[in-house]
C-alpha cells in the first residue's frame, strides 16, 4: 500500500479528482439538458433519415454518457497512480 | 460438481467460460424449442417450457450460492468483478418498465417519450463521478449505512431507511405488477395468482444467497434479457431495410413515417420536439421534459438497489470501473427501444391503415382476441366483440381501417414485433422469457435492498447490536419473505399502469437521498444537523407534494395558487393537480431542491463536522488506506 499523503498532497489530489468532477459534470449538464433546448431547431437537419435532434435524445447523448464514464475511470485512475494511492 | 458452488473461488477462476457455456446453452435450448415447435408441439407448451426452465435455471443458481456468511449475504464477499457487476447492475436497472414498456411510450410518445432514455443513462455519469467510488471506500453493507457513519447516528440512519424503503417500495410493486403480466399471459392464469407464481420466482434467486444469489442470478437474467431484445429487433430491421443494424437503421424508418403522416394528416410528429396534440410548439411540454428527465438522473444516482451494487466488487477502481461497464450494458437496450418503436409505428401506417378489413395481417386478430386485447382494428359496428380494445370506438363501417379505427396496447409494441415480423413463435417465447428476466432481476434487487434495509439498519444496528451471525441471517430471509409477500399482495390489488408508479420511486429517492450523499462526500465541513435537516426536508417535501397532487388536487389548486398556475388533470380516476402544468410523477422538482437548501441553510449556522469526521472523509476520498470511522457511528460490521 501506498505512503500516507502528506496534508498538501492530499489537497492537490482532491483539487485534480475535483476538477475532473466538474469538468465531466459540465459536459453531462450539456448533453443532458442544454443541447435539447435545441432539438426543434436540430431537427432541421437530417442525417441517415435520422432527424439531428431526435438522433441526439434517442442516441447521441448516450453514446457522449458512456464515453464520459470511460473517460472519468481512465482519468482518474491516471490520476490514483500518480499519486500511489490505487488501490489495487 | 459435488461441493460446488457459485461464488466460490473454482467459480470466479473461470467466470468467462460458466457463463460462454450457459449463454451457448440458452441459445442451444432456444434451437431445441424451435425444433419442437416445427414438429409440431403448441405454442402453450413452449410458453410453459420458457418460463420454466428459465425460473429453474435462476433457482438453480440461488440454491448453488447459498451462504451462511454476513458479508457473502451483504455484498456478494466483495468478490463480483467490474464486468460482471456491469451486467448485474444492468439487470437490476432494467425493469419491466424498461423491456416492455418503454418501446410502447416511445410509440406513442415519440420525442417526448425520450425523456425516459435519457433520464435512465444520464444518471450514471453522477454515479460514476459523484459517488461509487467513495460510497466503495466506505465498504459497508447499506447506504443507510453511509448516512448513519457520515451524520452521527440514528437519526440519520433511520431517516435514510425510511426514504430507502418509501422509494423501492413503490418500485417493487410495480415490478410484481410486471412479473404478473407476463406471467398471466403465458401461463393463461389469473393476474392475482400470477403475482404470486412470480413471487416464489423472485424468492429462489435471493432467499437462500442474498446478494450473492442474487448478483450471479442477475448477470444470468441480462444474457437473456438482452438476447431476447435484440434478435426480433435485428431480424425486423433486415425485413425492412435490408440491413441487420435496427439501431442504425429506423433512421429510415422515421424519414417513411414522417412523409406517411403527411398523407394520414398525423397532427402530432413522431420525431417533433416539444409539441402539443395539435403540432404547436408548447413549453409546457418542454418543461415536462426536462422535469422528468431531471428527477430520473438524480433518482438514478440515489436509489440504493443500484448503488448497493457498487458495494460489491473487490475494489474502488473496480467500482469506477464496474459503473462504466453498467452503462454501457443498460444502453445496449436503451439505444435499441426506439428502433421497436419506428419500426411498429411504420409497419402499422404501411401495412395496415388503409388496409381492407378482411386482409389485415394476422397478428392483429392473435393480439386483439379476448384475453390479449392488445391490438383492436374497430371498422365494423360490432368490431368490439373479436377486439375487447374497441371498447367505446365507433368505425365507419366500411370496410377499410382508418388511423382513428386503429388502437393498440403500449406492451404489444415489443409482445408483438416478433410476430409482425413472421418469426416463429419460439421467439415470442424468448421475449417473454426476456420481460420476465428483466422484472424479477429489478423485484429481487429491491426487495433485497429493503430486506437489508430492515434486517442490517434497523435490526442489528439498531435493536440489538450483539446479534449472532446466524440470528442476523434468520431475521434477514424472514423480513425478506415478508416485504415479498407484503408487495406481491399489494400488487395483485393493484394492477394495470405501472410507469406512474416507477417515475415516483425515482422522485422520492432522489428528493430524499442525492443531497445528503453528494454533499456528504464533497462538503467536509457540512455537520450532522445539516444532513439530517436536508434528507428530511427533501423526502417531506416530496411526499407532500405526491400525496396531495394525486389526492387531493382540488385542494392543491386552492391552497397553493399563489404559486401560479396549476391545473387539475383527470388521470388515474383522479383530479390530480399538475403545479405549473408539470405531472407529478416529476415532484422531485420540489424535493430535490429543498433538500438542498435545507442542508445548505442549516449547514450554514449549525456546528460544521468535527475532525474526526472530516478525517473520516478524507479517508473515503482516497483509494487506498484504512476507512477512518468517526466516533458515535456505531459498530463496524
Amino acid at each position: 500500500m501506498a505512503a500516507k499523503l502528506t496534508q498538501e498532497q492530499m489537497q492537490a489530489y482532491w483539487g485534480r479528482t475535483s476538477s475532473l468532477m466538474w469538468t465531466i459534470l459540465a459536459l453531462w449538464f450539456f448533453f443532458g439538458f442544454v443541447i435539447h433546448f435545441f432539438a426543434p431547431t436540430l431537427n432541421g437537419i437530417r442525417i441517415l433519415g435520422f432527424p439531428l435532434g431526435y438522433y441526439m435524445a434517442a442516441q447521441g447523448s448516450l453514446i457522449v454518457f458512456v464515453a464520459l464514464c470511460v473517460w472519468n475511470t481512465t482519468a482518474q485512475n491516471a490520476i490514483d497512480d500518480e499519486f500511489g494511492v490505487s488501490d489495487e | 460438481m459435488a461441493g460446488y458452488s457459485v461464488g466460490g473461488s473454482g467459480f470466479l477462476q473461470n467466470l468467462g467460460r460458466i457463463y460462454a457455456l450457459y449463454t451457448g446453452g440458452f441459445l442451444g435450448f432456444v434451437v431445441v424449442l424451435g425444433i419442437l415447435e416445427w414438429i409440431g408441439v403448441p405454442d402453450r407448451w413452449l410458453g410453459y417450457l420458457f418460463i420454466f426452465m428459465t425460473i429453474g435455471v435462476y433457482a438453480l443458481i440461488g440454491v448453488l450460492s447459498r451462504t451462511a456468511e454476513v458479508s457473502e449475504y451483504y455484498v456478494a464477499g466483495r468478490s463480483v468483478p467490474a464486468f460482471y457487476n456491469g451486467m448485474a447492475t444492468g439487470s437490476d436497472w432494467m425493469s419491466a418498465a424498461s423491456f416492455i414498456g418503454m418501446a410502447g411510450s416511445l410509440y406513442f410518445g415519440g420525442y417526448s417519450g425520450l425523456a425516459f432514455i435519457l433520464g435512465w443513462t444520464g444518471g450514471y455519469v453522477l454515479v460514476s463521478i459523484l459517488m461509487a467510488p467513495y460510497l466503495r471506500k466506505f465498504g459497508q453493507f447499506t447506504v443507510p449505512d453511509f448516512f448513519g457513519a457520515r451524520y452521527g447516528g440514528h437519526v440519520a440512519r433511520m431517516l435514510a431507511v425510511l426514504v430507502l424503503i418509501a422509494a423501492s417500495f413503490v418500485y417493487v410493486v410495480a415490478q410484481i405488477v410486471g412479473v404478473g403480466i407476463i406471467t398471466s399471459r403465458f401461463l393463461g392464469i389469473s393476474f392475482q395468482v400470477a403475482c404470486f407464481v412470480g413471487l416464489i420466482g423472485i424468492l429462489v434467486c435471493s432467499l437462500l444467497g442474498g446478494m450473492k444469489a442474487v448478483t450471479w442470478t442477475q448477470v444470468a437474467q441480462y444474457i437473456i434479457l438482452i438476447i431476447a431484445y435484440l434478435i426480433p429487433a435485428i431480424v425486423m430491421s433486415f425485413q425492412v431495410t435490408g440491413v441487420p443494424i435496427p439501431q442504425l437503421m429506423y433512421g429510415t424508418a422515421l424519414e417513411k413515417i414522417a412523409a406517411l403522416e403527411q398523407t394520414l394528416k398525423v397532427t402530432q410528429p413522431h420525431s417533433a420536439a416539444f409539441v402539443n396534440a395539435q403540432g404547436q410548439f408548447s413549453a409546457v411540454a418542454m418543461w415536462n421534459y426536462f422535469a422528468l428527465i431531471l428527477c430520473l438522473m438524480v433518482g438514478t444516482a440515489s436509489l440504493p438497489h443500484i448503488l448497493m451494487r457498487y458495494f460489491t466488487t473487490p475494489s474502488v477502481r473496480q467500482a469506477r470501473e464496474s459503473v462504466a461497464w453498467s452503462l454501457f450494458f443498460i444502453f445496449l437496450l436503451y439505444f435499441t427501444a426506439p428502433a421497436y418503436a419506428a419500426f411498429a409505428k411504420l409497419e402499422v401506417y404501411q401495412g395496415l391503415i388503409n388496409t381492407p378489413i378482411a386482409n389485415l395481417p394476422e397478428w392483429v386478430k392473435s393480439w386483439g382476441r379476448p384475453g390479449l386485447a392488445l391490438v383492436g382494428a374497430c371498422d365494423a359496428a360490432n368490431a368490439v366483440q373479436q377486439f375487447p380494445l374497441c371498447r367505446g370506438v365507433t368505425g365507419n363501417g366500411d370496410g377499410i381501417l382508418q388511423l382513428n379505427e386503429f388502437r393498440i396496447h403500449a406492451d404489444a409494441i415489443v409482445l408483438a414485433t416478433p410476430e409482425i415480423a413472421g418469426l416463429p413463435y419460439v421467439i415470442s417465447g424468448l421475449v417473454a422469457a426476456g420481460g420476465l428476466a428483466a422484472a424479477l432481476s429489478t423485484a429481487d434487487g429491491l426487495l433485497l435492498a429493503i430486506a437489508n434495509a430492515l434486517s442490517h439498519d434497523v435490526y442489528y444496528k439498531m435493536i440489538d447490536p450483539n446479534a449472532d451471525t446466524k440470528r442476523r441471517l434468520v431475521i434477514s430471509r424472514a423480513l425478506l419473505m415478508v416485504v415479498a409477500l407484503i408487495a406481491a399482495y399489494t400488487a395483485g390489488s393493484l394492477g394495470a399502469d405501472i410507469l406512474f408508479l416507477v417515475s415516483w420511486a425515482f422522485s422520492i429517492a432522489a428528493s430524499g437521498l442525492f443531497a445528503g450523499l453528494v454533499l456528504g462526500i464533497w462538503w467536509k465541513r457540512c455537520g450532522n444537523a445539516s444532513g439530517v435537516a436536508g434528507v428530511a426536508a427533501g423526502f417531506f417535501v416530496c411526499m407532500f407534494f405526491l400525496y396531495t397532487t394525486e389526492f387531493h388536487g382540488p385542494w392543491v389548486k386552492q391552497a397553493f395558487s399563489w404559486l401560479g398556475d396549476i391545473q387539475i388533470v383527470k388521470i388515474r380516476g383522479r383530479d390530480v393537480a399538475y403545479i405549473w402544468g408539470i405531472n407529478n410523477i416529476s415532484v422531485g422538482i420540489f424535493g430535490i431542491p429543498a433538500a438542498f437548501i435545507a442542508q445548505l441553510l442549516v449547514g450554514r449556522f449549525a456546528a460544521p463536522a468535527t475532525n474526526e469526521m472530516q478525517e473520516f472523509i478524507d479517508s473515503i476520498r482516497v483509494p487506498s488506506g484504512e476507512v477512518k470511522l468517526a466516533p458515535g457511528a456505531g459498530p463496524a460490521h
